[in-house]
């Protein structure tokens, strides 16, 4: 029976949530705000709320030295491509961990997470060896394959959490009925997992996008995505902050609309599995 | 087949071939580089490169300066070859040089005038005589203040003052309760940011990071002379939180009123006076940075400065950009478009010779004094084994000069005293020397 929960109780909840959100949602309405100031009063001391003078200008001349589709579209290919080329690579990984686990799947998946710790310079000389040796400097396909090795731990253990709660007796079915390996993962695995692999899916093209270290470094122009474009924004001589809340702003718009209309997959992804 | 129709087909090949050799001349130049106001206009004026010089493209690169350096870093140790053009300043330069990672240029064309270069910025720039990269500005620091404060206050601050007159106008002109404070200086850690002021300022007091044998002297009397005066100048007269104050938090509080004096780089000049950003625009008066009496005076020399990378694979049609970018008629460009106050300053004789830019510019003259007072190749009073006047130039010191850094800022946040800060900076500074081969154990 659910427990009853007075009006009052109900009231100081949703303040408390809205005050929680609204301290966590506050650094980007700041830098919302933020690009529409001129840059003098978006250094203004006591700070401008909504009293300024409203202006697009920053916005113009962002695009005006720099134009934004092009990195827009680096950031497009690279979240989706990395996201799709580590499915194609995980999900037989967590099948064969959630259905055939050997004596070392546990420590199989623990190593892997393991890599995540590491901090990346630590192997950037290596990688941008490897990268000038084999002429990938500065391209999608290089940055593809790089993002999706950083996320692959991840996509492997969320899908392996959701696998693990399918009961195998539906492969063994599919299998009793004659399916091969591929077909028992494409037609009967894959479909029940489907909301596992979206919310996987979700989380790892936000990942990409937000990724800011190697989408920096092996990139100049061609390849460059939004991370780049936001970081030429930035400057320790000259106050440029409303045009940097300007770029920031388009970079992250994009990915906060995507996660806005996919919250309750992405929730619901995230909390799969956690009560039992 | 006729003869027309022959002629014809063998002229369509013709264009055809030198269409293609055309095409293929035109060569592709990748240029990194930093955002400030003057990069900025340099972009925005590549047409007019492109019209000079229709057989190069050029392709910008804009990151923040830390970012940059990590970046090209990477890109010339492993001979990466993104970048052919990149912006470098004056510590990078001499430690590149030196290790054959930058191009010498030494055949700029005669036009260029590579001796119409100040000498201590072209100094700045050389290893053994030979120019490893070309000045796009240059810059020194100097002391900004409030002229109507001043007067208010009663006192006059002289253009060649000493630390005794800054101590004073900052105490007469210090009144937190109107908001203003008597002065604003570095407090954010890092080697560039208070380490850069701080060194400057040690310089003056006669203090040295290194004996000549590479030994720290960091527990100095000097550097305790030194510390203890900034932090009495900051904790009495200072803004609220000044130990996360760098550059552009200084320049809001004074572009708002908030500081009677500001000690900074002269780049700051074109900002304080300028009346679309500074509420104190036409108040600004401008002095060189004090001294002690000991013959050198606080202040620094930096420039933002174009090279060419030893991996670069377009050496030619980089020289060639960089003689554009930094040459007068640039300069005259500039003013063309966009005034005389707007062109880079710090970098060539000639522009402090012409009317025009000297009338635009109230900070121009007070500039070059400053960049003159500056000598990277004799930074203190007493002998030392490096370079570089508000840094060393050895790889080591962007780590020690951080860490150090932190230790100063930590003392002006009130955490550690000044024998405290000084004794772990030389505690730092000589392992850090230790183990990087410099003392011999």
């Amino acid at each position: 029976m659910a427990r009853a929960v007075s009006t009052q109780r109900k009231a100081v909840n949703t303040a408390l949530a809205w005050g929680v959100a609204l301290l966590i949602a506050f650094p980007i309405l700041w830098t919302f705000l933020t690009s529409f100031k001129p840059e003098p009063q978006a250094v203004a001391s006591p700070p401008v709320w909504f009293g300024f003078d409203w202006t697009v200008r920053n916005y113009v001349d962002v695009q005006r030295q720099r134009d934004y589709f092009d990195y827009f579209w680096n950031s497009v290919v690279l979240a989706l491509g990395s996201t799709a080329l580590g499915l194609v690579i995980a999900i037989p990984a967590a099948w064969s961990m959630a259905f055939v686990p050997g004596a070392k799947t546990k420590d199989l998946l623990m190593w892997m997470l393991s890599t995540k710790m590491m901090p990346g310079v630590a192997v950037l000389v290596p990688i941008y060896l490897v990268f000038v040796w084999l002429g990938l400097l500065d391209t999608r396909i290089g940055l593809v394959v790089v993002l999706m090795l950083i996320n692959l731990p991840i996509i492997v253990w969320m899908l392996y959490t959701y696998f693990r709660e399918i009961p195998g007796e539906i492969l063994e079915a599919a299998r009793m009925d004659g399916a091969s390996l591929g077909r028992e993962i494409l037609y009967v695995l894959t479909p029940m997992a489907i909301p596992g692999i979206a919310s996987t899916v979700l989380l790892n093209i936000i990942l990409a996008w937000n990724e800011a270290f190697w989408t920096i470094v092996l990139t100049t122009t061609n390849a460059a995505p939004l991370t780049k474009f936001i970081s030429g924004f930035s400057s320790p001589q000259g106050l440029f902050y409303a045009k940097l809340s300007a770029a920031s702003t388009m970079a992250i718009a994009p990915i906060l609309i995507m996660g806005w209309f996919s919250q309750k997959q992405l929730v619901r992804g995230l909390t799969f599995g956690a009560v039992k | 087949m006729t003869f027309s129709t022959r002629a014809l087909l063998g002229a369509t090949a013709l264009c055809g071939l030198g269409y293609a050799a055309a095409a293929q001349e035109t060569t592709t130049i990748t240029i990194a580089t930093v955002n400030n106001g003057d990069m900025v206009r340099m972009q925005g004026l590549t047409d007019a490169f492109n019209e000079a010089h229709p057989d190069i493209e050029l392709e910008w690169v804009t990151l923040e300066e830390n970012t940059l350096r990590q970046n090209v870093t990477t890109d010339i140790a492993t001979n990466g070859g993104q970048y052919d053009v990149i912006t470098i300043g004056t510590y990078e330069v001499p430690i590149w040089g030196n290790q054959g990672w930058l191009a010498p240029l030494d055949d700029l064309p005669a036009e260029y005038d590579v001796d119409d270069l100040l000498p201590p910025i072209r100094a700045g720039l050389s290893v053994d005589g030979t120019l490893y990269a070309a000045p796009f500005y240059g810059e020194s620091s100097f002391v900004m203040y409030r002229r109507d404060l001043a007067e208010a206050a009663g006192i006059a601050i002289p253009d060649q003052p000493t630390w005794e007159d800054i101590k004073a106008a900052a105490a007469a002109m210090n009144n937190p309760e109107t908001g203003v404070h008597g002065i604003c200086l570095r407090g954010k850690a890092g080697w560039g940011e208070n380490m850069a002021f701080l060194t400057t300022m040690a310089n003056s007091y006669g203090a040295r990071w290194f004996d000549e044998n590479w030994q720290p002297q960091l527990d100095s009397r000097e550097w305790k002379a030194a510390i203890t005066d900034y932090l009495e100048l900051m904790t009495s007269y200072g803004p609220p939180g000044a130990s996360s104050n760098g550059f552009n938090e200084n320049l809001t509080l004074f572009q708002q009123g908030r500081c009677g004096m500001w000690i900074d780089a002269t780049v700051a000049g074109s900002f304080v006076t300028d009346p679309n950003n500074s509420t104190v625009a036409e108040q600004v008066g401008f002095a060189l940075a004090p001294d002690a009496g000991q013959g050198k005076r606080a202040n620094w020399l930096w420039a933002w400065s174009l090279a060419v990378p030893a991996s670069s694979d377009a050496p030619e049609a980089a020289k060639t950009f960089i003689a554009w970018a930094t040459s007068k008629e640039y300069a005259n460009l500039v003013a063309e478009t966009e005034g005389w106050a707007n062109v880079p300053p710090g970098t060539r004789t000639s522009l402090y010779e012409n009317a025009d830019y000297l009338a635009a510019a109230p900070f121009a003259q007070m500039t070059i004094d400053s960049i003159n007072a500056a000598d990277p190749n004799s930074p203190t009073v007493q002998p030392v084994p490096y370079t570089g006047v508000q840094f060393v130039a050895i790889p080591e010191f962007q780590g020690l000069g951080t860490t150090v850094g932190q230790e100063f800022s930590a003392a002006l946040a009130g955490q550690k005293t000044v024998d405290e800060a000084l004794a772990s900076a030389q505690e730092i500074a000589t392992q850090t020397m230790t183990e990087a081969g410099y003392i011999q154990q």
